[in-house]
Parts: C-alpha cells; structure tokens; sequence
C-alpha cells in the first residue's frame, strides 16, 4: 500500500488499491480537470470512502424523520442538538467503533468512546454521559454447553450461515477476549476523561464472533447561544491545529478499515487502529470550552475519521470558503511524515479551529495553558479551494465543496432475499401444561444477554461529575440531573439484532419503541433519537434490502412516537469471510424528565404494593382475544427463551402496534409527573418472568407473587417478548389512580398479583406455580453467571 | 473559613468537590490552579479525585511534582488541613505526606460501586462528627487503592490509631467479603501522625445528597467543618 511520496504515478490501478472505483477516478478527473496525484488521491479515498461520505446509504437516510419542535440541529454536523429547556441544549449522538475494535479490542473501544466525546465538545457542549450498545460473539462453546447452536429459519436468510454457526472453544475463549479489552477500553477513556459512562446495552450472538459491535453514544449540554458549528468563515482568519502531534496512526482507518469486510487477513490491519489518550482528550475539553469563551473561536471541528483532511474540506465546505494550510506547521510526532500521511494520519485528540484573525493569541494562551499545542497552520481564503502545502510547496488543491459533498451517491441494487418455507415443524414447541418451568427460567436468567452486566458496568465510572441519578440498571433508562435546573435527562440504547435478522422493518421499529418505553420507564418524555446503523456488505443487495427495510422501520416508528433522528452514522461491512452480521440498527433514545425528583425505577419497594402489567395493545382489551395458537409459536421462536432454551431462532418478531406504543409512553410519563408510581420495568428481553425477577434483584429482601393469564401457554405468559408492556408496582391506596390514568390513554392495566416480603418470586398458572423460587437463588444465577462464564474475579 | 480544590491536569472529580462544599454545605470554596503557589488564604485544602497528568508513570507520581504540591506541603507542615480523595490520596503517599503507597486493585481491574466503610478513630479534623464505629456507604472508582506499607508502618499506623476507615461489610464485619481492592488491613483512609493530614480512597463528595444513593459522606465535611470553627474559636 502506498504510503507514498508525492512524486508517485496515479493509475487506475492505484486509485483502485486505495478502494476508488473506476468511476469513482473517472469523477475525481472530472473534478481537477486532471489526474490527482497520490496525496489528492488518498485526501479523496478517505473523504469518498463509505465511512466519511456515506455513499450506499445517503439516499436511504433522507427518508429518516430529522425536524421537530425540540431539533436545534439535525444531522450534518458533529452531533444532533436538542431544546431541553431553560436556556440549555443537549448534544448527542451515537457512532461505531466496530471492525478497529475487532482487530485491537482495546484501543478500538478507546477511540471509539473518544471520538464520539470530541464531536460532543466540538458543538461546545460539555460531555455529561456516555453509553455503550455492545454486541459480542457467543462467550460460551455452544457444545460445551450441551446446547446446539441455535438452528435459524429466518426470512432474511443472507447471514443464516453466521446465525447456525457453531462456537468452538477456541472461538468463544477469542469472544472472551474481545469482550475484556472493549469493556478495559470503554472503561480507561470514560474514567480517564471524567464523564460518567451510565450504561448501555450488552447482546451476544453467534453472528458478531468475527466481528462485534461497538457503538459510543455521547451526551452533552451546553447554553443554546454558546453552541459551535464546523464552518469556517471570514477570509484572512488563521486556522489553528491544536492537541495531539500527528502520527502514522490510524492512516486510512476510515477507508481500508470501516470500509472494508474483513478478511483473513484482517489481524495485519492493526496499524490501521489509532491509538486514544484519554489524559490528552481531558485536557483538549477544557481547554476548547475555554477557548471558545473568549469569543474569538469562529468554527471549530475535531479530527476524527480522515483527520485533517475531513476537517478542513467539510469547515471550507460548509462556510462556502477555502481553507491553506501549510503540512510543515502541523506538530508532527515522527520525522519525515510525506504530506499523503500527515493529510490522512488519524491520530486521535486533535482539533482545527479558526480564530478571529488578530485575535488568534487569546486562543493560543488558553492552549498553552493547559499545556497542548497549538499552531497556527493555515488560514481562510476565498474561492473554495482546499490547498495543501509542505513548506510552501502545493501538494494538493482539491475543490472543498466537491470534496465533502459532491462524492458518489450510489442507489444500489436491493433485493429481497427469498423467503424460507416455514412449517410448524421450524418452530418452538411449547411444554405440555403443567409443566415446571423454574429450571429453564434460571437458565434464562444466567444466559448472557440476559444476566446482570454488573461486572462489566462496575469497571466504568458511573457517577463522576455527581449526576447520575439512575445508573446502569437502576431504572430502565440512564438519569442524568442538570445540576443548574429542576430538569434530568434520561438515555437509553436499544436494538435487537435477532429480530431485526427475522424482519428488518420490524426490528427496527422495535428498537425504536423499546428505547422509548425505557426512557418513558424512568418517568422521562422521550424527545428525540440517534441511530447507529450497523450492517454487512452495502455491494450485496439482500444486505441493501435489509437496510432499506430498517430505515422504513425506523422512519415510521420515530414519526409515530414523536422522536425525531438527530443524527448517527452508518457502519456498513460488517462482515468477516463473506459472512454478514445481523443487521443491528441501534437506537439512541433521549427524554426530559421535568422534575429530576420523580425518577422511576426497576426496584419494588414495599411490601403489599400492587403490581400491575400496564399494556397498551389493543388485543389485550379485545376480551383475551388469543390469537391462533400457531401465530404465538412463530412469534415465540423470535425469543431470547427460544433461542436459549429450545436452540431455536426463527419466525418473526412480535407484531408491533405503534399506536400502542405511545399510549403506554404518555400514559407512563403521566404517572411519573403524579407519581403514583413506586416502581417501573418494561417487558423486553426474557419477557414478564425476567421483568419480575429484575425488579424483585434490585430491592433488598422483597419478593412477588403474581398470576400470569391463562388463555396462552405458560412458556408464552411467562416468557414472551410483545411490546407495549411495562410492570410497575403501586400502593394499594393509589391503585384507584393508576386505573383513571391508564384508562385515560386506552391502556390496558391488569393486576397481575402483589410484591412480598418473603424474598420470593412466586408465578403461578392454571392454580399452579410454574416459577418459584427464593429470590436469592434466581439472583445467584443472574447476578454471577458473566463473572463466571468469563473466568474472571 | 474558606475550602480550596486543587485543579491538576487531569482532576475530574474537582467540580464534584466544589459543588459538595459550596453547594450542598454551602460553605466558600475556590479552585487552585497546580501552577499556583499561593493558596489564596484556604483553611483546608482538597486535592479531588482524577487521573492527574494521566497517571502516566505511576498514580500521583507526576502531580507531586506541581508546583502547587509546594505550597500544600508548607501549609500541611504548618497544620493545615489538607484531605486527599481518591487520586488525592495517591499524591499524598506519592508526595511524602501519608504514609505507604497503592498499588493496583487485587482484582486488576478498575471498580466503581458502592462500599461500606467503618469510622475508627473520631479523634481526627475529619472524622470528629462521625460517631466511633459508624458505617458509611461511600462510592469507590478506583483501578489503584490497594493500600500497603512495610510491617513497622502498618503497626506505627495502628499504634497511633492513624487509620481513619476501614472497608466493611454492611453489617460492619471486618471479614474478607467488605475489601473491595485488597487493601492490606481493610485500609480505606488513613491520616498522618498530627492528624491534620488525610487521604481515603471513597469519594464522600459523591455522597452527599439522597437523590445520589447515600447522604453518609457528608459527616467528613462537617467534621472538616467543625474542626476549623473549633480552632477559629481557640484563637479567638
């Protein structure tokens, strides 16, 4: 690969190496009017690359709901902004550290969680909260285990093959690993940098074995009058690099990295991987926001993905001006760097920001304050032209606004992939009634999407900065306090992978819903989301079909719930060997809570309180209207408890009714805002058994004694996954309330039995308990089963 | 009486400091910037939990070294007080003014919950509100607060009754199951011989408010409190 000299030849042949296509070159001569030479080749390789220009993906995403009300900025620049009120915004957005953190797990999550804190402080918002949603290949061997890998029936059968894959030994023990440093690497940045890292999502599934998910979500807030934007302007003003020294790290990260499927040679793309210091990016914080009060910041935008060129093409490109710089200024940290490295290096922690011309030194004392270094390196000019030079010389003069915008824009072939044939045959088979389901719910409960992620959470700092009103698993959503005001903010990630695999369009609008039922489960009015986009190979069309679908899943459930997309990015090549991962749409959902006093969460509280399954669907108020005992099987072999128990996956997911969906959102948040309630859990993974036991795990010496309908089968009753369900509990005395409030918003509220204090979860059906056990047992399996699967003190 | 929080490049926990001082107790405070070797007037210095200059090299081994470790060396040497947190109790062994020093959790890993700790000696500017033997639920988030010393120190330490907390059980059991990182003797914090200096690896200022879980670590700050109104009074 060349990491070349300016003097190289520029050939087809070259551009192709660098993953430009023929008509992708045909177009870069059009733009010069010439052929490039190799710098101008690599600055328009990284900026056209999947990863930077979103090629496959940007005529899908204008489908995507971005206005509302609240939406101060939508998708374009670093991160979506939000209205929360008083005077104050909220940045946040979500992106993917995926194939970098399969080939160096540590670093790959490191930078992955610093990338997404810069574009937060970029916008001039102080980083409050960071979430993770992780998904990792199975960390068991499935015939260890006795258990066979689940058989898959899906529709969508592009990644059957990594969905029936078998977990050897060896393969689980490199999950185990993979898994170890992600987790050390989310944990060093957040701890190191000082922002709460409250939670997040963590799945396992055979198909991410080659290939996991790691994806960064970062929350700020700032003053609304105090927000920056990535344009430069004003003709004469000096750009100004300040951080880290350029490295060789990280060179075409964005392109032969995240733009590529894996291979077997994957493992040598290690130099590919940036290095994070979190120590670096802490100082880079303070010192930008105190910068940017002097008031003589214009623009400001971080080196991220592509690195200088990305920051300088899309700030002129956006201020419709050009940008000089001029490489022998840039701080570099080894010698005889070629400007084709310096352009394309990503070497984390650094920023370009233009100042004030005359008032650059204000800005350049604040750096030096903080000890990071800060040049001059470059200055605005007129005419739209991105000119690179090394000690004078051009080295490259590319069109800006070309450059950013004016990429390729490919409508690809989608295809929808031939539906399997399914039988009753295909799908779980429910227990005989009567039988006794305590051993598989343990089962359940220690399986590892399921269990307690609390030895993966206690490794991240929860609560610096003295916010954190709901940490992880402490509500269903992530509560975070505004110190200055009345308010909270409430965050949760959501995306099943599973079930988007078995319908895409489903999938993603459950990932959706479920995001926002758990930030409404904290007593929060959901707001707005941001989305992460994982999928494989875009040059596939069964893969094209899947993420259309999403997107046609995601637009319809944000306009149905009143959230917005904010912004996000899309990971595309998500693929080792050909074979493709589950598409996994994740979710950002953010939510206001008005009075930061009344968060909701999972725990029950007293003993004799009423607990009441809140559904909003409407087939739950059509008289116990069971729909055809095949229709439940097909839907039940979506589940967790199918894939766990039965080692099958296929059917399809629960239908969702997004009408639903929001009356048990408004109809949560009414209650929360009266506070009638003592406790919240919303029915998703595992099903209402696994809600029970949640609630019941969080309170100390409490236990529950519920009765579950009895027109389904028990396995379905206890274990099912339909959407639209929250458990909350209730004095007696405010029972009366919550029936007016859930009748006022059509949502059914069933009293399914009452919270003990006999440290026992008791579930009984047809007369008979199903499920029961000392809760502390149930605790044991879920509360340790990680710990112990992986090995580990 | 004023309350002074040191700033280091890398602190995090200085504003969690500054808003349990001057908010939640409602009692002056100021930062400090490391480069300062004026501690503007401060009755009690806090150096905040963090990761100082990254911790690069070992934790606190850089930070003793700022000019500002001067300044708090000469205030603790006149009977200041000075209380380390967390990475401030890892500057004060680094800097000479505690004794022992932490190495890594025995787990390896960083940890961030909830501890229970135990109140050992009342006897001391930070501890003279509490009462002896009191249980305090006090967050931790720490990779390195494995506390140790030689034999003579650990013994000087009991002898002297120096050792300020120890990690717990709920129920208060000295036992194996309430050491979070392996301190040696349950060690959680410590204060020097004149008792003026002191360092713990619990955040109190993490718990200082219900909202947060836990109101327990307001008692260190009221008995730094009351320990400066105690000795204004003596003065005056």
């Amino acid at each position: 690969m060349a990491t070349a000299q300016t003097e190289i030849k520029v050939t087809p042949e070259i551009a192709a190496e660098h993953g430009v296509t023929r008509e992708e070159y045909a177009r870069i001569q059009k733009i010069l009017r010439r052929d490039p030479n190799i710098t101008e080749l690599g600055i328009f390789s990284v900026m056209w690359s999947e990863h930077c220009s979103y090629k496959s993906s940007k005529v899908h995403l204008k489908r995507l709901p971005t206005r509302g009300k609240l939406v101060v900025q939508g998708p374009g620049e670093n991160a979506g902004v939000v209205d929360i009120g008083d005077g104050l915004v909220a940045a946040f957005k979500i992106e993917s550290h995926n194939h970098p953190s399969f080939v160096e797990p540590f670093q790959g999550a490191t930078t992955g969680v610093g990338g997404i804190l810069r574009d937060i402080f970029t916008m001039g918002a102080r980083p409050i909260a960071v979430m993770d949603s992780l998904r990792f290949g199975e960390i068991t061997a499935s015939l260890a285990s006795g258990a066979e890998a689940p058989t898959t029936k899906g529709s969508g059968n592009v990644a059957a093959e990594a969905a029936t894959h078998k977990t050897n030994e060896e393969e689980a023990a490199k999950n185990r690993r993979i898994l170890d440093g992600v987790i050390r690497g989310v944990g060093s940045y957040g701890n190191c940098f000082g922002v709460p890292t409250v939670g997040g999502e963590v799945a396992f599934e055979p198909c991410y074995s080659q290939n996991p998910l790691v994806n960064a979500l970062a929350l700020g807030i700032a003053r609304k009058e105090d927000l920056f934007f990535a344009k430069a302007k004003g003709t004469g003003n000096p750009v100004i690099y300040v951080g880290a020294k350029t490295g060789r790290d990280g060179i075409h990260g964005a392109s032969l990295l995240a733009s590529a499927e894996f291979t077997e040679e994957s493992q040598q793309k290690r130099p590919n991987v940036q290095v994070g210091d979190p120590f670096m990016e802490k100082l880079l914080l303070e010192a930008c926001l105190e910068a940017m009060k002097t008031g003589a910041v214009v623009a400001i935008q971080d080196m991220g993905a592509a690195g200088l060129t990305c920051s300088t093409c899309e700030m002129a490109s956006r201020g419709a001006t050009g940008i000089e710089i001029d490489l022998a200024k840039v701080p570099q940290r080894e010698t005889g760097m070629s400007p084709y490295e310096i352009m394309l290096s990503e070497s984390q922690e650094r920023m370009l920001l233009v100042a004030e011309r005359g008032r650059e030194q204000e800005v350049l004392a604040v750096f030096k304050k903080w000890g990071l270094d800060a040049t001059v390196v470059g200055e605005v000019k007129d005419g739209g032209l991105l000119v690179v030079k090394n000690h004078g010389k051009v080295v490259a003069q590319i069109p800006a606004h070309p450059l950013a915008e004016e990429g390729p824009v490919y409508n690809r072939p989608i295809a929808e992939p031939k539906a399997r044939k399914e039988s009753e045959l295909d799908w779980f088979h429910f227990a005989a009634d009567g039988t006794e389901l305590t051993e598989n719910f343990k089962k359940l409960l220690a399986s590892p999407t399921i269990a307690s992620k609390r030895w993966i959470t206690e490794q991240y700092d929860t609560m610096v900065r003295t916010n954190t009103l709901a940490g992880p698993g402490a509500s269903d959503a992530a509560v975070v306090r505004i110190k200055e005001t009345k308010r909270a903010l409430a965050l949760a990630t959501d995306g099943n992978g599973r079930w988007s695999f078995l319908n895409p369009k489903l999938g993603a609008m459950h990932a959706v819903a479920e995001a926002a039922r758990n930030v409404a489960a904290s007593g929060a009015r959901p707001i707005a989301a941001t989305n992460c986009l994982n999928f494989g190979s875009p040059e596939k069309p069964e893969v094209m079909w899947q993420f259309s679908q999403a997107i046609d899943g995601l637009s319809e459930a944000c306009v149905a719930l009143g959230t917005p997309i904010t912004g996000g990015n899309v990971s595309f090549y998500n693929e080792t060997l050909r074979k493709s991962i589950y598409p996994t749409p994740v979710i950002g959902m953010l939510g206001i809570l008005e009075d930061a006093s009344k968060v909701l969460k999972v725990a029950f509280r007293n003993e004799g309180d009423v607990i009441v399954l809140l559904d909003g669907s409407t087939s739950s108020k059509a008289s116990h209207q069971a729909p055809p005992r095949a229709g439940k099987q097909r839907e039940f072999s979506s589940s967790e408890y199918s894939k766990t128990i039965g080692g099958i996956v296929a059917g399809e997911p629960p239908a969702i009714e997004l009408a639903a969906e929001k009356w048990v959102i408004d109809c949560l948040v009414t209650l929360a805002e009266a506070g009638t309630l003592q406790s919240a859990h919303d029915v998703s993974d595992g099903g209402l058994a696994v809600t029970l036991a949640e609630s019941c795990f969080a309170a100390a010496g409490l236990g529950a004694s519920v009765a579950v309908p009895e027109d389904v089968s028990a396995e379905y009753a206890l274990f099912g996954e339909r959407g639209a369900r929250v458990v909350v509990s209730v004095s007696p005395e405010k029972l009366t309330a919550l029936r007016n409030t859930a009748r006022q918003y059509g949502v059914g509220a069933h009293e399914i039995g009452k919270v003990t204090g006999d440290n026992a979860l008791r579930i009984e059906y047809k007369g008979h308990a199903v499920a029961s056990s000392a809760v502390d047992t149930l605790r044991d399996a879920w509360s340790n089963s990680l710990q112990k699967t992986l090995k580990v003190q | 009486m004023k309350f002074g929080v040191v700033v280091f490049p890398g602190s995090n926990c200085d504003h969690d400091a500054f808003h349990a001082i001057g908010h939640v107790l409602q009692k002056p405070v100021e930062f400090i910037w490391h480069q300062s070797e004026d501690l503007v007037g401060c009755d009690a210095i806090i150096l905040p939990g963090g990761f100082s200059y990254g911790d690069y090299l070992r934790t606190g081994a850089i930070a003793r070294f700022s000019p500002v470790m001067n300044a708090v060396e000469k205030f603790a040497k006149s009977g200041g007080l000075v209380l380390g947190i967390c990475n401030g109790f890892q500057i004060l062994c680094e800097a000479g003014l505690l004794p022992g020093a932490m190495m890594r959790n025995a787990g390896l890993r960083f940890i961030c919950r909830h501890v229970h700790i135990r109140v050992e000696q009342t006897d001391s500017p930070f501890t003279c509100a509490a009462k002896q033997g009191q249980i305090l639920k006090i967050p931790i988030a720490h990779s390195d607060g494995n506390y140790t010393c030689d034999a003579a120190t650990l013994a000087e330490l009991e002898n002297s009754r120096q050792i300020l907390f120890r990690y717990m059980t709920p129920d208060g059991l000295d036992d194996k199951a309430g050491n979070p990182n392996g301190s040696m003797a349950n060690i959680a914090g410590i204060c020097n011989r004149e008792r003026n200096v002191a360092g713990l690896m619990p955040h109190p200022e993490r718990a200082m408010e219900g909202a947060l879980d836990s109101e327990d670590g307001i008692v260190v700050f009221q008995s730094m409190v009351g320990a400066l109104v105690g000795a204004a009074k003596a003065t005056a």
